[in-house]
């Protein structure tokens, strides 16, 4: 019985789809602020976990440099270089 | 990656438990780490999910005093008519199906020695604690202000029946009446928060009471996002809103809920409806524990969020001395989840991340389609929090229409994304 409420629980945890951080690299857990992780949030906003690492690199690239036109995400890419990115990129790609 | 295997062995493992019901639960059950969480909010709600989803032996404890939570962002809509106080509130059913142990009480003592925190028939023992507490009105800190005035003259700086009683009140005053806020100096809770909510109740009286007027009595000359509130007001509501600065004499120095008035160094004026959004500092336990600083806040490790002054306790959200982060919900969020990873390095025995990096982004409504934001990346230095260089800033003040009204849909967006990470 035990068991069984543990597997549940378990599901539960992934269907919410919640806070996931295990060794995200600096600033990497900040996203889902904005970014929904969780498939219930009614958002306009990007999905951004599973992108490619190296197309999320070269758009926040964009974004930081005003190629790509933004209300708040060119502000935010100024605060991160390439070389800090790409480790946020790959951890953001390998989420579900 | 790494996260995505341990959740696939998780659940390997726990269907491998499953087909063999029978065996004893292991030796692990009475050797798993303890954290204690007390405060329910963006914050403490945050470390206590984060905590269960990086390592799900870890034992959590939520101690939070409301079955249901109230949210602040957004609240100021509520105060405008543009939102019910429903919207704003949540449960902790998905936060216990996370596998967090809650407990609705109130904490009201900490052993640091013994590592136990009491509650009125509980004490809790634990190997980590996080303190979580968001604020307390400092009520010595404005004469004439103390909880039966907050009865009168409401602050609603903490969400809830607050919120209601200024609503109502501003619902049921006559069209001419003056309303007026009284703003304190800095530290406190939303930095941008007491002009969001000028903004909406103006609004209110516009669309609804428009031969009232509101008056906003400030302790600074400066505020956040100054001059994109500034530039709406003059566009928005020249008829509706004045607002006073500090060097304009707009220092509020005393109350007086019998009167219903509010004394500046300058006058006194008489307000049909007050709004006293009074000093603050952290919530009550961070004192019981001692925690606080002569501020009344949480001088932390940047990098840990463990007090300075008592080890094995963290503190995170506004109750801290986080500066230049604002005290906001996505700070709060942001934080909790640096707090949870560096506890469960701490528990391992390994060090945290040596230098952690946060991001705030902060939505204010001015009017319903007029969203504006501020955003910034901090990081740590040494035991200083910093803000990224040539990093952040507000909205652009010249942006066209279309520009505010997706902020506004961004803001909504945020409110709901934020609350389903961390109640959903």
């Amino acid at each position: 019985m035990k068991s069984t409420s543990g597997i549940l629980a378990c599901a539960l945890v992934i269907g919410a789809g919640a806070v996931f951080a295990a060794d995200a690299p600096p600033g990497a857990a900040a996203c889902s602020g904005c970014h929904a992780t969780n498939a219930a949030a009614e958002t306009p906003v990007p999905k951004i976990t599973g992108r490619s690492a190296d197309e999320t690199v070269k758009l926040m690239a964009e974004f930081r440099s005003g190629e790509k036109p933004s209300t708040v995400m060119g502000r935010i890419a100024k605060g991160f270089t390439d070389d800090e990115m790409k480790p946020i990129a790959a951890w953001l790609a390998a989420q579900k | 990656m790494r996260n995505s295997r341990t959740r696939r062995e998780f659940l390997r493992n726990s269907a491998a438990l499953a087909s063999t019901a029978m065996l004893p639960m292991p030796a692990l059950a009475q050797t798993a780490p303890r954290v204690v969480v007390v405060g329910g909010g963006f914050g403490g709600a945050t470390v206590a999910r984060t905590l269960k989803a990086l390592d799900p032996k870890i034992h959590v404890t939520l101690v939070e005093s409301s079955a249901t939570f109230t949210a602040c962002p957004f609240s100021n809509a509520v105060l405008g008519g543009l939102r019910d106080l429903k919207a704003q509130q949540f449960g902790y059913d998905k936060v216990r199906a996370a596998g967090v142990n809650v407990v609705i009480g109130t904490a009201i003592g900490v052993n640091p020695t013994g590592k136990t925190v009491r509650l009125a028939d509980v004490t809790l023992p634990y190997d980590r604690l996080v303190l979580s507490p968001g604020i307390d009105i400092r009520w010595d800190g404005l004469p004439g202000y103390d909880e039966a005035a907050a009865a009168k003259m409401p602050h609603a700086w903490r969400a809830g029946e607050q919120t209601t009683l200024l609503r109502n009140q501003l619902t049921a005053m006559e069209d001419g009446g003056l309303v007026v806020m009284s703003v304190p100096a800095n530290p406190f809770r939303c930095p941008p928060g007491p002009y969001e909510r000028a903004s909406l109740i103006a609004h209110y009286l516009k669309t609804n009471k428009p031969k009232s007027k509101l008056l906003v009595l400030d302790a600074k000359d400066q505020f956040s996002k100054q001059r994109l509130f500034q530039n709406a007001w003059k566009e928005l509501y020249p008829d509706h809103l004045e607002w006073v600065s500090l060097s304009t004499g707009g220092k509020v120095t005393a109350v007086d809920p019998a009167a219903n008035t509010l004394t500046t160094e300058f006058g006194k004026h008489a307000a049909k409806v007050a709004n006293v959004i009074p000093p603050q500092k952290a919530g009550n336990i961070a004192q019981l524990a001692s925690v606080t600083n002569q501020t009344g806040w949480c001088p932390i490790n940047p990098a840990t969020f463990e007090s300075t002054l008592v080890p094995g306790i963290h503190v995170v959200g506004d109750a801290t001395i986080a500066a230049p982060m604002p005290k906001s919900g996505f700070v709060a969020n942001s934080q909790g989840k640096v707090c949870a990873l560096a506890i469960t390095k701490l528990l391992g025995g390994s060090q945290a991340a040596a230098q952690p990096a946060f991001i705030n982004t902060c939505y204010s409504l001015v009017a319903p389609n007029y969203g504006i934001s501020v955003a910034n990346v901090y990081r740590t230095a040494g035991n200083a929090m910093t803000e990224v260089k040539d990093s952040g800033g507000v909205s652009p003040l010249d942006a066209p229409a279309d520009f505010r009204a997706t902020e506004a849909v961004y803001a909504e967006a945020w409110f709901r994304t934020i609350t389903s990470e961390v109640f959903g």
